[in-house]
């Protein structure tokens, strides 16, 4: 797979503020890429650059070939933005935001109506063309969002904290939508979010901390390394847990034990065989790794 | 073409949609037209019928169509500016709400995109502009009706010419706001302001000579000239058919701002065409050029 997206050596400063300092890393095409951090830890001032909405001081952006200086207009066809809020006009009806964002991309007549026809369907929102867009729920606001970045056919689709705030039914629309985009179209997904299931189901993840890269890797290179395994046990006595000698956490009806490895998971299984009669053995999640990398909590938008 | 034209559409239906925005700038001109009618009509009256030559009667139809003429043109003459100010109210609130940054991550050109704001601008500001217009000449009709075709005709031209320049002059000054708070303060300032710079309030020719010349150099002045001309020529036409002295009617259209002097140097109406026209096509340029050369956030 090639880079879609290459950025070395960004950086950014607000006067003394370092936003971004001396960022680089590569988008492979057609993957879920992650990019998290906290709050201020550069995510957005990052994608703004991407955008071309924001002036850089130093390094270079590179969307599928071309230069972000260079070429800012080949770069943006490339891109589809869905922003944290969204930015489509209250007033007007869903057809008439469309048919104006569209036009950005000289998408009209029978152009802008089969591609609109298109992610109607797609996105389930045909019964909603004639309605306000002040008047729709949040849910039903996100998919307009979604149509709205996928009119031009990017190849790229930057997903700023796309759930927050939505209901379970519709991430999960929302979800299995951008899997399907994927599927068929090849498309390359840069995704922010506070929701760490999220970026578990990602192909490649980049935490942010600082303004600087905390940590990257496939999600399971990043839990190997920054989190240890999990073995809940049951039908064992607290007596027993504790004569392992390993942090231990009580649960309802179980005990989880928090191992350094699997390998390690593995020797203390052997190690009392009599004890492990029922039990499970599973990896740290992306929580624990945020957490372990960065000090810090990722809980529905805030730091803790 | 057909981008620019969908936005100017998306531009004018959200000014027409938002009921704040459309009817701030609409109660402009409608305030004006009441405070006028109500109070100042009696102060432009009486003035006029003491300045006159002892001994010379003149109807009270012609009188109050030459004040009416004198009102509505102040009216129209402040309306064509202000109402653009408020009218382009959308382009800074793009900017303050984010909508601006969803435009902008197209590959759409800049100054489309200005210029989309521009038109509709123009358009919004044209049919409240025209609709003022409306409502004056049935004030007209009613106190004194001397207006000709023609006059009417070069009234709606005046509007025309008067509109380009004050959205033009909004879109230079818009651009460099990006708060919902600014734009009020800059339309308060500018409703409260241009009506006295551009002798809407008090004739140009009441104020100070130093004053009056910086005055003769803002183009404005220019464009409220060329609509008191229309609006009073006929009334003023009858006066001289009625044996009105020369000399008078001379001082009269002086008076009112019918007739202006660039340092000495009287103004003929082609000219204030010309400096109107002139103004408005710098104008634009200017702000095209500063959307184009706009930069990146820092």
């Amino acid at each position: 797979m090639k880079n879609i997206i290459e950025i070395e050596h960004l950086c950014k400063s607000f006067g003394e503020i370092k936003a971004v300092q001396d960022l680089s890393f590569c988008v492979k095409e057609g993957e879920l890429f992650a990019f998290l951090g906290v709050n201020g830890a550069g995510k957005s001032t990052t994608i703004h650059i991407l955008c071309g909405q924001l002036e850089k001081d130093g390094g270079s952006v590179t969307v599928d070939g071309k230069d972000l200086d260079k070429d800012p207009v080949g770069v943006k066809r490339q891109l589809g933005v869905v922003f944290q809020g969204s930015v489509l006009d209250a007033a007007l009806s869903v057809y008439d935001n469309l048919e104006s964002r569209a036009a950005l991309y000289g998408i009209t007549g029978a152009a802008f109506r089969e591609r609109l026809q298109e992610l109607c369907r797609l996105l389930q929102f045909e019964d909603l063309l004639k309605r306000p867009l002040g008047k729709l729920s949040g849910g039903q606001r996100r998919r307009i969002d979604i149509a709205r970045a996928l009119l031009h056919r990017p190849r790229i689709l930057i997903l700023d904290e796309p759930t927050t705030g939505l209901d379970p039914q519709t991430r999960r629309l929302l979800w299995s939508v951008i899997a399907q985009l994927r599927e068929t179209e090849g498309l390359t997904v840069f995704l922010t979010t506070h929701y760490m299931e999220e970026a578990a189901d990602a192909d490649y993840v980049v935490i942010l901390d600082n303004g600087q890269i905390a940590a990257k890797g496939t999600p399971l290179e990043l839990k190997n390394a920054y989190t240890g395994d999990f073995i809940t046990v049951y039908g064992a006595t607290e007596t027993e847990i504790k004569a392992l000698q390993v942090p231990y956490e009580p649960l309802r009806d179980a005990f989880r034990l928090q191992v350094p490895s699997t390998a390690a998971a593995t020797e203390l299984i052997l190690q009392s065989p009599s004890l492990f009669r029922d039990y499970e053995v599973t990896k740290g999640k992306m929580d624990d790794v945020f957490l372990s990398v960065t000090g810090k909590k990722l809980t529905g938008g805030d730091e803790k | 073409m057909k981008t620019a034209l969908l936005l100017i559409k998306r531009h004018i239906k959200l000014f027409f949609k938002d009921k704040g925005m459309f009817l701030t700038s609409l109660i402009t001109p409608a305030i004006l037209l009441v405070l006028y009618a109500t109070f100042l009509g009696n102060v432009y009256r009486d003035s006029f019928t003491a300045s006159l030559p002892a001994g010379l009667q003149l109807s009270d139809q012609l009188i109050n169509g030459l004040v009416g003429g004198q009102l509505i043109s102040s009216i129209l003459a402040v309306s064509c500016v202000t109402v653009s100010f408020c009218s382009n109210f959308l382009m800074v609130q793009d900017k303050a709400n984010g909508t601006v940054n969803d435009l902008r991550i197209s590959p759409v050109r800049p100054s489309v995109l200005s210029l989309s704001y521009y038109v509709a601008t123009l358009c919004s500001t044209l049919v409240i502009c025209y609709a003022a217009m409306a409502l004056c000449l049935v004030y007209v009709a009613i106190v004194g009706w001397y207006l000709s075709v023609a006059d009417v005709f070069l009234l709606c031209l005046d509007i025309l010419l008067l509109v380009l320049f004050g959205t033009a002059l909004s879109s230079i000054i818009n651009f460099f706001l990006s708060t919902q708070g600014q734009i009020s303060a800059v339309g308060t300032v500018i409703s409260s302001g241009y009506g006295f710079i551009c002798g809407a309030y008090m004739p140009i020719s009441s104020f100070g000579e130093g004053l009056q010349k910086v005055i003769m150099l803002l183009p404005g002045t220019y464009g409220t000239s060329l609509v008191r001309n229309h609006a009073m020529r006929g009334a003023l036409a009858e006066m001289e058919g009625e044996g009105v002295p020369a000399e008078a009617m001379d001082a009269l259209r002086e008076v009112l701002d019918c007739r202006l002097d660039f340092f000495g140097n009287k103004v003929e109406p082609g000219a204030m065409y010309a400096v109107l026209a002139v103004t408005v096509v710098a104008l634009i340029g200017i702000y095209v050029l500063m959307n184009a050369l706009r930069k990146k956030e820092k």
